[in-house]
């Protein structure tokens, strides 16, 4: 039987090349659960948890091959529909696809045992995010708003826990999170959504949000405004909402993709809501941290779209004869599916580097907050870790992010290129994996809004301190060492960049965000890749063509920063021309 | 309430995977060649007694026959929500063809009795015999419903349940306890569920057990080997690990019906297709290529 776990190389290699066994260990307390409830799955030790692993993903690579995957072409046909009393019926397929779901387990991945979660990594969660939507990219939204489970768990009270997670975990729900509104997108300070308190303390939500995927799920995370006196971030909470009567669906967007995920503008009729965690907080705290995960979960989702657009591809330039050769002897198809495969390795290294990091400091942070060590030393070392991994995931989720989701758009359009007219017809999916392909980055935040958050981790030093840490590392292998050495001269040049766009202020360093983004992506994924090339073959003919290509990149980009070019912005009217006339 | 279900199961060899190595140069099946696996439409079945117990309660006994090995199958059922596995495992039970294979299951089945349905795929995919499901249903003197596609009514001791007929379908009643035949088309089979993948991943039998024993303690005396043997037996049972091990015996089989002496079937001969050859030979699709093609096909007998 096929298996989208199994049948993936580099998914593999990677599991075994991040070694979670560390992870494992501080993920599951040293294995100190013996006895509660959910006590009777817990592992012994890291062997027995990294065994779970493998075989959940196993059991999640069976899910996405034979089920989910044989409907998708069905379930972007279907769509899911509106009903005239403001209720959504999610179509058949999607419906299937969360029963099968279920069924496996799946819905409570990262959620702790006691409330009948799987207590998985969020590495873990990550590769089964990326195997969902290689198989249907619609779904993984819905998968992936287990994330609502996770942010009532690190946030919410104990009644909301005890309440919601057993349902989350047993599939009995699906979440949603609602956020922006018609006039509050990227710019989430502006949300107006009211909060108020009725006679009974009890808080009511009033007011309309858009573009909500799973709107039309059972418990809807609302950010509103619960301080009217307060205009910006401080003033808004988070609440929770169950679905009801006064909470309706008005209309659910005809979209370019993703059909399956249906995608809902709520009005909220008074609801009844209940306060997750403090007031005040909803966005500088809680929403930051659900979007974190978010961001991640939609490089996974890219990286699943790409990977199915690419296989079609490949196979395609394979048996498809033209001038009486294979497609893909023409050194132009050729070209472009090596740096398809390439740009998909370089995603999955960075997205998995910064899936452990997100672990290392989720655990961090809990361990902080439940069991402090008590020796000073180990203390301080912990909260020491803590910032640094907090940092350094502020830079690698943008940049996995605005990576990914790029490299998706890229691979699929080449998918379609490469089959040509056939690509561009319904009878082959990758016209789907384009369609698809296209919100991943737009959503959670566009790519120019992840270049402006991973463009100041790159100035402010996360990238530094790591890269530093990278180079100590000695390669036996001259070709290798070559590599680094070129990684090296790359970091010295990018520092300097750096160093001129400090001198010209916070607009410039948007304007080149983009290139300094890019090139500091070539010297941090150049050694992670490094790394892995010392395993294997394949990676290290991935590693030198990507240094090799990457510092053409890097080095034109550096020139195009260090230039103090700023021409569209000082010269926009005159480049752009005028706003067309209505 | 609810309904006692025992479900049979069998590991095969993955027949979809079949290339030149399948055989041996002797005739027989290399069995390294061909992975071990859950006959397919067995999980459909277990699929079939899971619903009766999603919608009415009850339990589900998992059986199966074969080497020690196909214990792999047994706990893939307790993934998959079974409460209870058990394996017949006999030497004596070896080369059994579908008589006495039925003979034997026949056996098992009254021993774990009190059940309602006994749910099995309508054939393996080793065989494609389709024998075993209604001989054992002969032997055990029940209705018996063969390829089943769904449950339409259940009420107490009456089942109303919907069988293909090749160009169409039929509605069947039969009184309980019914064996039943499941088709591939009847359902979508679950998959493995995490939190019990997790808990039933050590479930072994107690002689898997004594092999782990044997390989801890190497340098132990019989003694020790024997007390660690049996602590470690009764954690399994306290945790509901244990997987159930009976040999011909426990099941009060006549040998005279088992193995090979309760085997008539007879295998006349065994033709052994030895692939020399890889890969393909390119044709020319002109009058030219097409008429060498044919004449190579006369020359080597594959035609007339």
């Amino acid at each position: 039987m096929a298996n989208f776990f199994e049948d993936n190389d580099d998914l593999q290699f990677l599991f075994d090349h991040l070694d979670l066994h560390e992870i494992a260990a501080i993920q599951e307390d040293d294995f100190t659960m013996t006895d509660g409830p959910g006590s009777e799955y817990a592992p012994v030790d890291a062997d027995d948890a990294v065994d779970n692993y493998r075989r959940v993903l196993m059991i999640a690579g069976d899910v996405a091959a034979n089920g989910i995957a044989g409907r998708a072409e069905q379930v972007d046909q279907d769509g899911n529909h509106l009903n005239d009393d403001g209720t959504v019926t999610l179509g058949e397929g999607v419906r299937q696809n969360l029963k099968s779901l279920a069924q496996a387990d799946l819905m409570g991945f990262t959620l702790p045992r006691s409330y009948g979660g799987l207590n998985c990594p969020t590495t873990v969660f990550t590769m089964a995010c990326e195997m969902v939507a290689r198989a249907d990219a619609s779904l993984v939204n819905l998968f992936g708003l287990q994330g609502i489970g996770e942010t009532i768990y690190a946030f919410g009270d104990d009644t909301l826990k005890k309440e919601y997670l057993p349902k989350f975990c047993h599939g009995e729900v699906t979440g949603a999170m609602a956020l922006t509104e018609p006039d509050a997108g990227s710019d989430l300070q502006a949300v107006g959504l009211k909060a108020w308190q009725d006679d009974d303390g009890q808080w009511r939500l009033t007011g309309v949000k858009r573009f909500i995927t799973n709107g039309c799920g059972d418990v809807i995370l609302t950010l509103a405004r619960s301080e009217p006196d307060i205009k910006d971030g401080r003033g808004l909470s988070l609440f929770l909402v169950d679905q009801g009567p006064r909470l309706k669906v008005r209309h659910l967007e005809e979209k370019l993709g993703i059909h399956g995920s249906p995608t809902c503008e709520l009005v909220y009729d008074d609801v009844p809501g209940k306060l997750v965690g403090e007031r005040q907080l909803g966005l500088i705290r809680y929403v930051m941290s659900l979007m974190n995960g978010a961001r991640l979960g939609i490089a996974a989702q890219a990286l699943g779209i790409a990977e199915s657009a690419y296989r079609v591809a490949r196979k395609y330039a394979n048996s498809r004869k033209q001038f009486g050769q294979s497609i893909e002897q023409l050194p132009a198809v050729a070209e472009m599916l090596v740096d398809m495969k390439v740009s998909m390795e370089v995603a999955r290294a960075l997205t998995y580097e910064c899936a452990r990091i997100c672990d290392l400091d989720n655990n961090n942070q809990r361990v902080l907050e439940t069991n402090p060590p008590t020796d000073k030393a180990e203390l301080k070392k912990r909260k020491g870790d803590a910032r640094s991994y907090k940092r350094l995931n502020g830079m690698l989720t943008p940049m996995c992010k605005y990576y990914s989701s790029e490299m998706c758009v890229k691979v699929s359009n080449d998918a379609v290129q490469v089959l040509g007219g056939s690509g561009y017809m319904t009878d082959y999916p990758v016209e789907r994996h384009l369609r698809d392909a296209r919100i991943t980055n737009i959503y959670e935040g566009t790519s120019q809004l992840q270049i402006v958050a991973a463009v100041r981790g790159v100035c402010g030093g996360s990238f530094e301190k790591r890269v530093d840490e990278f180079e100590a590392h000695e390669y036996f292998d001259k070709g290798l060492h070559e590599l680094k050495t070129k990684l090296v001269e790359g970091k010295g040049r990018i520092l300097e960049a750096i160093g001129f766009i400090k001198q010209h202020g916070t607009n410039y360093m948007d304007l080149h965000g983009r290139r300094l983004v890019d090139a500091a992506l070539v010297v941090y994924v150049g050694h992670l890749l490094l790394r892995q090339a010392v395993k294997s073959e394949h990676k290290a003919a991935i590693v030198r063509r990507f240094i090799e290509t990457g510092f053409e990149t890097l080095t034109c980009n550096l020139a195009q920063i260090m230039s103090g070019d700023t021409s569209a912005m000082s010269e926009f009217e005159l480049l752009a021309g005028p706003v067309p006339a209505a | 309430m609810g309904y006692h279900c025992i479900v049979c199961v069998k590991q095969v060899p993955d027949t979809a995977r079949v290339t030149g190595e399948t055989m041996k140069a002797d005739g027989t099946v290399n069995r390294a060649a061909l992975p071990a696996i859950f006959n397919p439409e067995d999980l459909h079945a277990l699929e079939a007694a899971l619903e009766v117990r999603d919608q009415y309660g009850g339990t589900i006994t998992a059986i199966t026959m074969g080497p020690l090995g196909a214990t792999k199958v047994l706990r893939e059922c307790l993934f998959r929500g079974a409460d209870r596995a058990i394996i017949i495992n006999d030497r004596r039970a070896a080369a059994s063809d579908t008589l006495a294979t039925s003979y034997i299951l026949s056996r098992a089945v009254q021993k774990i009795g009190d059940f309602d349905f006994v749910f099995c795929g309508r054939q393996a995919i080793d065989g494609d015999t389709a024998q075993v499901g209604p001989q054992l249903a002969e032997k055990l003197g029940l209705p018996q419903v063969t390829y089943y596609e769904r449950m339409v009514d259940l009420n107490e001791r009456t089942a109303r349940m919907r069988r293909n007929v090749g160009n169409g379908w039929e509605v069947l009643e039969a009184k309980l306890p019914v064996l039943v035949t499941v088709l591939d088309t009847a359902n979508e089979p679950r998959p493995a569920g995490a939190r019990k993948m997790m808990q039933f991943k050590k479930a072994l039998t107690a002689q898997e057990l004594e092999r782990e024993v044997a390989a801890d303690m190497k340098d132990a005396t019989d003694e020790q080997r024997t007390e660690e043997l049996a602590r470690r037996i009764e954690t399994l049972r306290m945790n509901r690990l244990l997987i159930d091990q009976w040999d011909l015996d426990d099941v009060d089989g006549d040998l005279q019906w088992c193995g090979l002496a309760g085997s008539p079937t007879k295998v006349h001969r065994v033709q052994s297709i030895v692939l020399t050859k890889d890969g393909f030979k390119a044709i020319e699709p002109t009058e030219a290529g097409v008429r060498g093609m044919i004449h190579e096909l006369i020359v080597d007998h594959t035609l007339g």
